[in-house]
């Protein structure tokens, strides 16, 4: 007695525990009744596929950030040369993890040696003919910056989601190669603004003009780019439509990593603008830079295009304006874009899904009544078939169906619509336990056994079956989740929930449920089986 | 109330006959397969996916007409249908292209196909659904499942092997091989798309299957034990048999809730409940077919015991001595 008593007492604190996280807040949303706030948290949240929402799966061009380095690299070694006064005829970037120096004088090699080793730590150096040198990204460097770029992605990423406002977005890496970016935006309305929102590189860069044509071979010397200038199109500072070319150096003065915020504002003409603010470091950077050139054009280049191209007045530190001819919606986004900092790489989207919370309601309608529809079909049998014992069964199927939506509130699983199929699987397998269960029993009772003995010996030889054979949907759900994406790891978490619980019910509250009805009686004779 | 009762079918006997029969749903299978191709859905295939809700009735025929006249180069490769309750009015466009995947313009074919309903003038719509998915996807796609597959046949197989004994491992996972062809077979008879959803219904019904073998397993390893003086055949027919009540039961409720999500489990659905009711039949089949006829065969078939070819006795009861189990006993000790 003592004994059933406790196992009555852990059954019920089990039922009220993920009860309460499970179910109560379920019925709370659908009745409007009271519930604490972390209680409603836990609530079981609803994938994308039912709630309705976009789904874009990312891959960030690593590679970017790779050339970005080596492009960096080149152009300090460049520098370097120049102080030291070392003669070369080209430095080129070869390969996003290569660039090439030609041209240095076989007596000068040695300084040449001394100045690489003292500025690339991170390359290794192969010796050409002709004082020619390639210079190679080590291996775990590029692995390095590989990941340092899917990560900065991300958080940019991250950074720019939460400053749409949507609520509860989904930010996560995955892929095999690493590389990619899974976004899970619930219920966005404007599909089309968070992607471009999302997708724009948001590289700011102010550079000094050296000069500006409407055509681009205009800028050339003698058809050849200067050293370590570019050409960056733009649009005339005075509005008009045609094409201006303007010739900058590579290295910008100061970049979207010196920014400290970045706002929505207007110009002097009351159009649109953005303004920025930039750190102190960059402001010492701006200062320096402006204060030397006063007179000349300073370009404000957003993601490889000339926005402006105001004429430096004074010395400017910290305060910065970008004017354009923008509409207020794109002052809006822009500012954002910086705020959020700039991408470390392009990205290239793979997938992109958008559904609709109608589809999203029409599913969980329909997912809903097949789970009802199965439920009563199979009580039904239980019921007729096994008589009484069948409502043991019942109770323990709807034991585990409270334990399955209470764990997976509590681990915060999300319901996809494969969850409800695994949902339906488990009531099916539930239901397979305790036929087990009872069929052996009813073995046994025919081997004229008492009813005592029966049951106990029903449970006992069905355990290791039970086992066996959870174990082994277990293995599949294992490699379910490992390898499945989105919806499909969903499956295999509601069912793992699914066949741990069970064994659970199975096992445990239908033999104490036995036991009660046992123990009530003194002499046993018949079993309703 | 017993379904089955003390029956006594020598199961063993049908085996090459059910082995045949498998083998030639699976070959036609293959023949269907490699004359039509596993018609693949957009997951794995790439492609554009939209499904629009028209404010009013409209035919396949005239979103196709719209498609055929406003989509840059034609409708001939685009697939129109109608989706979901027919109420609602929803069609579904599929088309095999994509916008380019830099940038933004992934999207691009899907605001064709809208752009292109709105000038074909059939009634006002609103998109509840679009699905863009570029090639890459399906390729990892397609690798990781069958990873998936592999490796959790792999699993299964050590795992028998430890808790049983190899030739148990081996015919459980052929019998999962044989339920996953004979599935395809009837994907591809019936020109179901292959979805993630419907990938994850194949991997749930060998899931099944393999929980029915095992049951059976677990009955020959006790018989084994208990009935030391029968032939193999004997004890495997006997096995088959005394859990054959609970095969069906759990069979036919499995099958009821698939079919419940099949006339009610709505479109999306669909394809998840198909797979499941043509798996939980196969399954159930090879299970009492072919799996223990294969742990027979892999052992050899000839008289493994002293009373070999012994006449089949009627042994529906539970064995006359049985010890009860208090702990897992690894191997059964046979032969």
């Amino acid at each position: 007695m003592q004994n059933i008593r406790w196992k009555v007492i852990t059954i019920l604190a089990v039922l009220v525990v993920f009860g309460a996280v499970g179910v109560y807040p379920i019925l709370s949303a659908w009745k409007g009744l009271p519930a604490p706030t972390w209680l409603k948290e836990k609530q079981l949240k609803l994938g994308l596929d039912l709630k309705g929402g976009v789904h874009l799966v990312l891959r960030v061009q690593t590679d970017d950030a790779l050339r970005l380095e080596t492009e960096t690299e080149s152009e300090r070694l460049r520098e370097e040369l120049k102080t030291r006064n070392i003669p070369f005829t080209t430095i080129a970037v070869v390969n996003p993890t290569q660039f090439k120096v030609e041209g240095v004088p076989q007596t000068q090699d040695a300084p040449f040696r001394q100045a690489a080793n003292e500025v690339q730590a991170n390359f290794d150096r192969g010796s050409g003919v002709n004082g020619t040198y390639m210079f190679t990204m080590r291996p775990n460097i590029q692995v390095n910056l590989r990941g340092e770029a899917v990560v900065q992605a991300r958080q940019t990423i991250e950074r720019r989601v939460n400053d749409l406002g949507v609520t509860e977005p989904q930010i996560a890496q995955q892929g095999g190669g690493g590389d990619q970016i899974l976004v899970q935006l619930p219920g966005v309305a404007e599909v089309e603004r968070a992607k471009q929102i999302i997708g724009s590189p948001g590289l700011l860069e102010l550079k000094i003009v050296e000069r500006v044509s409407g055509s681009k071979e205009e800028l050339l010397v003698n058809g050849q780019m200067p050293e370590g200038m570019e050409v960056v199109p733009g649009v005339s500072s005075a509005g008009d439509t045609g094409n201006l070319y303007y010739l900058v150096k590579r290295v910008a003065a100061v970049t979207g990593r010196d920014l400290r915020s970045a706002r929505s504002s207007v110009d002097e003409n009351n159009r649109p603008a953005v303004s920025f603010t930039l750190n102190s470091e960059g402001g010492r950077k701006f200062g320096k830079v402006s204060g030397e050139n006063i007179g000349r054009q300073l370009a404000i280049i957003l993601d490889g295009r000339v926005q402006s191209a105001p004429t430096l007045e004074s010395r400017i530190t910290t305060e910065g304006r970008i004017t354009g001819s923008f509409t207020p919606e794109e002052v809006q986004n822009l500012s954002l874009i910086l705020r959020s900092g700039a991408l470390p790489a392009s990205l290239t989207y793979l997938e992109e899904r958008t559904i609709g919370p109608s589809l999203g309601a029409d599913s969980i309608r329909s997912g809903v009544l097949a789970s009802v529809v199965g439920l009563m079909l199979v009580v039904a049998f239980m019921l007729v078939y096994y008589k009484l014992s069948g409502v043991n069964a019942v109770v323990a199927l709807i034991f585990n169906l409270v334990i399955l939506l209470g764990l997976m509130a509590y681990i915060g699983a999300v319901m996809t619509l494969p969850g409800i199929a695994g949902f339906v699987l488990t009531m099916g397998i539930g239901v397979d336990s305790n036929v087990l269960i009872f069929e052996r029993i009813k073995e046994e009772l025919e081997a004229q056994r008492g009813v005592r003995a029966s049951i106990n010996a029903g449970f006992s030889r069905v355990f290791w079956t039970l086992f066996d054979t959870h174990i082994a949907a277990l293995i599949s759900c294992l490699f379910l989740f490992q390898f499945g994406t989105g919806p499909i790891r969903g499956f295999a978490v509601t069912l793992t929930i699914g066949l741990i619980s069970n064994l659970f019910t199975s096992i445990f509250v239908s033999k104490t449920l036995f036991e009660i009805v046992l123990s009530r009686r003194q002499q046993v004779a018949t079993l309703s089986i | 109330m017993h379904i089955f009762k003390h029956t006594n079918y020598d199961f063993l006997r049908w085996r090459w006959h059910a082995i045949a029969v498998s083998w030639i749903i699976i070959i036609a299978g293959i023949v269907a397969i490699a004359r039509n191709g596993i018609p693949k859905g957009v997951e794995f295939a790439g492609g554009t996916v939209v499904i629009d809700q028209f404010d009013q009735a409209v035919t396949v025929q005239q979103v196709r007409s719209g498609l055929d006249r406003g989509f840059p180069g034609g409708g001939q490769n685009v697939v129109v249908q109608a989706y979901g309750d027919p109420s609602q009015h929803q069609v579904m466009i599929r088309v095999p292209s994509i916008g380019a995947e830099q940038g933004q313009s992934l999207g691009v074919v899907a605001q064709q196909v809208n752009e292109a309903l709105k000038k074909a003038n059939i009634g006002g719509f609103t998109t509840v659904s679009t699905e863009i998915v570029g090639p890459t996807v399906g390729a990892e796609l397609t690798s990781k499942g069958i990873w998936a597959t592999v490796l959790s046949l792999i699993g299964i197989l050590l795992y028998l092997a430890f808790r049983f004994q190899f030739s148990f491992g081996v015919g459980a996972v052929v019998a999962t091989i044989h339920d996953l062809l004979i599935t395809l077979a009837f994907l591809a008879f019936f020109r179901y798309d292959m979805t993630l959803n419907v990938i994850a219904a194949l991997l749930t019904m060998t899931g099944y299957s393999t929980n029915d073998t095992i049951v059976i397993f677990d009955r020959i390893r006790e018989n084994l034990r208990s009935m030391r003086r029968d032939s193999l055949h004997h004890v495997i027919n006997a096995s088959v048999n005394q859990t054959l009540g609970r095969t069906i039961i759990v069979s036919g409720t499995a099958l009821l809730t698939a079919l419940a999500l099949f006339f009610f489990g709505g479109e999306v659905l669909h394809g998840f409940a198909f797979t499941m009711v043509v798996g939980i039949i196969t399954g159930t089949y090879s299970s009492v077919f072919i799996a223990a006829a294969i742990v027979s065969l892999w052992r050899g078939t000839g008289p493994t015991r002293a009373a070999a070819h012994a006449p089949v006795t009627a042994t529906p009861t539970a064995p006359q001595q049985p010890a009860r189990r208090q702990k897992p006993q690894r191997k059964a000790r046979a032969s």
